[in-house]
C-alpha cells in the first residue's frame, strides 16, 4: 500500500482492537435484542448502555479521549421489532452529563434533551428510558447535551433497528456507522473518517461475503462537521431503503449520499467472486479513512 | 534619584577627580577585604562557589517540586528544517523545538494518509529525525504534509511548489559557485571600475558618494534584518529564533570593531588618509561581504528547494544591485592609488562570500544558521556605517548633514530599493 496505490497508515498497521474494547469487524454483524420477556402479551426488550469516558487509539499510536456508550464507538446496535416495547435503562458513568436521545416515534418526556422530561443525566445518575419500537426502519441514538457537536464527535452515537412485522427477507446482515474524529478539536472537519469506528480496518481485513447471496447493509450518518457523507460500491448496484420505513426500495444505485443523521438500507447480491472496495464518494474522506473492501468467495449460491 | 545620576553623570567628564570621588568607597572596601589578610583569596572564591553549586543544587532538587505539575496537554512543536523531494517521495527533516517529546503517529499528505518511514521513536527536545513519505507528488504543484501527533494534535508543513531537490553533488556546487560569482564577485568589481572618475571630484562628491554608500548599506542591513528574522520564524526558535540574527548581529560588531582597531594599531607611523582610507575600503569590503554570504544563503537555498528560477533577469537584477557595493568599497579610496591586486582583492573580500553562502544555502538549508548568519551581515554593516558616518563631515563648516549628503543617503537608499526590485527571488 501507499504512494500510487493509496492512501493507507504508516507500513499498513492498525490499531490495537483488544485495547480499545471493541473491534469494528465483529462490531459489524453485532446485533444487541436485549433481554427479551413477555408483559400483557406484549414482547418487552430490556438494555442497559452506560455512557463511559474513554481513551481510544483511533488511529496506530493516536490516542482519542473519547465519551461513548458502552465503551466502543458506535455504541451497540440495539434490534427490536415493530410494536415492541423498549426499555433502555441509561447509566452515565461518565464524567460529564449526558442523555439518549432516540429517533423514531415516542412521547415528548422520553426524547433525551435537556430540560424536557428528565433532561440531563449527570454524572453517576440513571434513567430509563421508555417507548415503543415504531416506525419501523433504521433509527439513531445519540446524546443530546450542549455542546451538541462536541458531544456526537467525541462518539457517543449508535444505531438501532426495528425490523418490520414479519421481518424482511433472510440476509446477511450489517451495520456500518459512517463519522470521523476531530482529533485537534478545532471544530474544522475531521483528520479522520471511518465507518464502524476504525479507519481502514475493512482495507486490512476485507469483509468476506458469499456470492449470490442476499447482502443487507444498514447504512448511517452521523459524521459531524462535515454536510454530507457518501457510500459508494464498485462493481456492483443495490437496492437502496431510505429510513428503511418502506419496504420497496426508491433506488438501484452504486452512491448514495446522506446527511448528518440520515440512513437507509442497501440490498446487493454480488455476482462475481473478488475484492470490491466500498467507500466515501467523497474521495477526501476515503484517502482520510473511510474505505474498505468486500471479498465475495464462491460459496453458498442461492 | 533621575536627577542625582544625571548630576553625577555630568560630573564625571567635567571633573576627572569626581570619577575617582566616584570610585571611592568601592576601592576602600577592596582594600579592607584584602587587607584582613587572614583568609587567603583561593579559599574565598572555593568557599563561594561551594554556596552557589549547593545553592543550585537544592533548587534543583526541592525547589522544583514546590511548582505544580504543568497543566494542560503536552506542548508539540516541530519544526521543518530540510525538505528534500524526490521522485515518488518527500522527506522531511525535524526537529522537535518545544519542551516535551513529540511521537509522530501518521502522516497525511493533502488530505491523504500516506506510508512513511521514519520518526519511530518520539523525537526528544531539540533532537531530529527524517520522515521519508512514499506520495507521488506532481510538478510544481502545492502540498501540505499534516503530522499528526499521537495525541491528536496536526503539525502541517507547506511545500509550496513541488521540484526534485537538486543533488548536492560536484556539478550543482559547481553551479552555485558559478552563481555567486554572477551575483557577488563580478557586480562587485564592475562598480569598482568608477575608482579613476572619482579621483577627479572635488572633495565634496566623494562626501556625497560616501553618503550615498551609507544609503546603501543602512538599506541592506534593514534588508538583511528583515529577511534574516522571517528565517528565524521558520526555524521554529528552540535555538533562540529572531535572537539568533541579533546575537549574529552584535558579535560580528563586535569582531569587526576588534579587527579595525588592531589594524589601525598595527600602523601608527602611517596615519595619514591615504591608510586610514584603505583600512575603510576593506572594512566596507568586509562588510558588504557578510552581507553577500546572506544573499547567497538566500539564493543557494531557494534554488535548493526548488523556489528559484535562474533566469537572466535575476542574475542581472542581482548584478545591478550589487555593482553599486562596488562603488561604496571605492568611495574612500579618492586620495590614494592602490594596486591593482589590492583592488582585486578588495573585490574578493566583497564578492567571494555570495560563493560561499551559495554553496552552504544550497546544501545546509537550516533556517537557524541562516538567520545567524543573516545576523552577521546586519552586524557588519552596522559597524561600517559607523565607521564611514565621521567621513561625511563637512571639514570646511563641520556639518555632518548637509543637503548634499542627505541627499545622497536618500538616493542610496532609493537606488537599493529600485535595484531590488529586478531581483524577484
Amino acid at each position: 500500500m501507499g504512494g500510487a496505490n493509496g492512501a493507507t497508515f504508516r507500513g499498513g498497521a492498525g490499531v490495537d482492537h483488544a485495547a480499545n474494547g471493541f473491534d469494528p469487524r465483529t462490531l459489524l454483524r453485532e446485533f444487541d435484542y436485549g433481554t427479551v420477556s413477555t408483559e400483557n402479551g406484549r414482547t418487552v426488550r430490556d438494555w442497559t448502555i452506560r455512557a463511559e469516558d474513554r481513551d481510544i487509539e483511533v488511529a496506530p499510536g493516536v490516542v482519542f479521549p473519547a465519551w461513548t456508550f458502552n465503551g466502543s464507538i458506535p455504541g451497540p446496535t440495539l434490534r427490536a421489532t415493530a410494536g415492541d416495547l423498549m426499555r433502555v435503562r441509561f447509566v452515565n458513568d461518565s464524567e460529564h452529563p449526558h442523555t439518549m436521545h432516540f429517533h423514531g416515534i415516542h412521547p415528548a418526556d422520553m426524547d433525551g434533551v435537556p430540560m424536557v422530561g428528565r433532561g440531563i443525566i449527570s454524572p453517576g445518575e440513571e434513567f430509563t428510558y421508555v417507548f415503543d419500537a415504531e416506525p419501523f426502519g433504521l433509527h439513531l441514538y445519540h446524546c443530546h447535551v450542549g455542546p451538541l457537536a462536541e458531544h456526537i464527535a467525541r462518539g457517543m452515537y449508535g444505531t438501532f433497528i426495528v425490523d418490520p412485522p414479519g421481518g424482511r427477507p433472510p440476509a446477511d446482515e450489517m451495520i456500518m456507522v459512517q463519522h470521523g474524529y476531530n482529533t485537534t478539536f478545532d471544530g474544522e472537519g475531521n483528520q479522520l473518517y471511518a465507518v464502524n469506528g476504525i479507519p481502514f480496518v475493512y482495507m486490512n481485513d476485507p469483509i468476506q461475503v458469499r456470492r449470490g447471496e442476499l447482502v443487507r447493509i444498514y447504512l448511517v450518518n452521523i459524521l459531524e462537521y462535515d454536510p454530507i457523507n457518501s457510500f459508494h460500491l464498485h462493481g456492483n448496484f443495490f437496492d437502496y431503503y431510505p429510513t428503511g420505513t418502506r419496504l420497496e426500495p426508491s433506488e438501484f444505485t452504486d452512491t448514495v449520499i446522506q446527511a448528518q443523521g440520515q440512513r437507509g438500507i442497501c440490498e446487493i447480491r454480488f455476482p462475481y467472486p473478488g475484492k470490491f472496495m466500498f467507500h466515501a464518494h467523497k474521495s477526501e474522506f476515503a484517502d482520510l479513512g473511510w474505505m474498505g473492501f468486500f471479498d465475495v468467495v464462491d460459496g453458498a449460491e442461492s | 534619584m533621575s536627577t542625582t545620576e544625571e548630576s553625577r553623570d555630568a560630573e564625571v567628564p567635567r571633573n576627572p577627580d569626581a570619577r575617582v570621588d566616584a570610585e571611592g568607597p568601592k576601592s576602600r572596601a577592596g582594600t579592607r577585604t584584602g587587607g584582613s589578610g587572614r583568609v587567603p583569596l583561593w579559599v574565598l572564591v572555593v568557599g563561594l562557589v561551594a554556596v552557589l553549586v549547593a545553592a543550585l543544587g537544592g533548587l534543583a532538587a526541592y525547589g522544583g517540586q514546590t511548582l505544580p505539575e504543568r497543566l494542560g496537554p503536552p506542548v508539540e512543536e516541530l519544526a521543518v528544517e530540510r525538505t528534500v523531494i524526490a521522485p515518488g517521495s518527500i522527506e522531511l527533516v525535524l526537529r522537535n523545538t518545544g519542551p516535551d517529546p513529540v511521537a509522530v503517529a501518521q502522516v497525511f499528505v493533502n488530505d491523504s494518509y500516506v506510508d512513511f518511514t521514519g520518526a519511530d521513536e518520539p523525537i526528544g527536545r531539540l533532537a531530529a529525525d527524517t520522515l521519508v513519505l512514499n506520495y507521488p507528488w506532481q510538478d510544481g504543484q502545492p502540498y501540505t504534509v499534516s503530522m499528526l501527533t499521537s495525541t491528536g494534535l496536526v503539525i502541517e508543513h507547506v511545500v509550496d511548489a513541488a521540484v526534485a531537490t537538486p543533488e548536492p553533488g560536484f556539478e550543482f556546487l559547481g553551479l552555485m559557485a558559478l552563481v555567486g560569482t554572477y551575483v557577488g564577485v563580478l557586480p562587485v568589481l564592475l562598480g569598482m571600475l568608477v575608482l579613476p572618475i572619482l579621483r577627479r571630484t572635488s572633495g565634496r562628491v566623494v562626501r556625497v558618494l560616501l553618503a550615498l554608500t551609507v544609503g546603501l548599506l543602512a538599506y541592506l542591513a534593514l534588508d538583511a534584518l528583515l529577511e534574516g528574522l522571517e528565517l528565524a520564524a521558520l526555524s521554529g526558535g528552540a535555538f533562540g529564533g529572531p535572537v539568533l540574527v541579533f546575537l549574529g548581529a552584535g558579535l560580528a560588531f563586535l569582531a569587526l570593531t576588534t579587527i579595525d582597531k588592531v589594524l589601525a594599531g598595527r600602523r601608527p607611523d602611517e596615519r595619514d588618509a591615504g591608510s586610514a582610507g584603505m583600512r575603510l575600503a576593506v572594512m566596507i569590503a568586509i562588510g558588504i561581504g557578510l552581507h553577500n554570504l546572506g544573499e547567497g544563503l538566500v539564493i543557494g537555498s531557494a534554488y535548493a528547494v526548488g523556489e528559484l528560477a535562474l533566469g537572466a533577469a535575476l542574475i542581472v537584477g542581482f548584478a545591478a544591485h550589487n555593482t553599486t557595493e562596488g562603488l561604496a568599497i571605492v568611495a574612500p579610496l579618492t586620495t590614494r592609488r592602490p594596486s591593482l591586486w589590492s583592488l582585486v582583492g578588495l573585490g574578493l573580500i566583497a564578492g567571494a562570500p555570495a560563493i560561499l553562502g551559495a554553496v552552504i544555502g544550497a546544501s545546509v538549508d537550516n533556517a537557524g544558521l541562516s538567520a545567524l548568519l543573516f545576523g552577521v551581515g546586519v552586524g557588519a554593516i552596522v559597524q561600517v556605517i559607523i565607521q564611514i558616518v565621521p567621513g561625511l563631515r563637512d571639514r570646511t563648516s563641520g556639518r555632518l548633514l548637509d543637503p548634499a549628503t542627505l541627499g545622497g543617503l536618500g538616493a542610496g537608499v532609493v537606488i537599493m530599493y529600485l535595484t531590488g526590485l529586478l531581483v524577484a527571488a
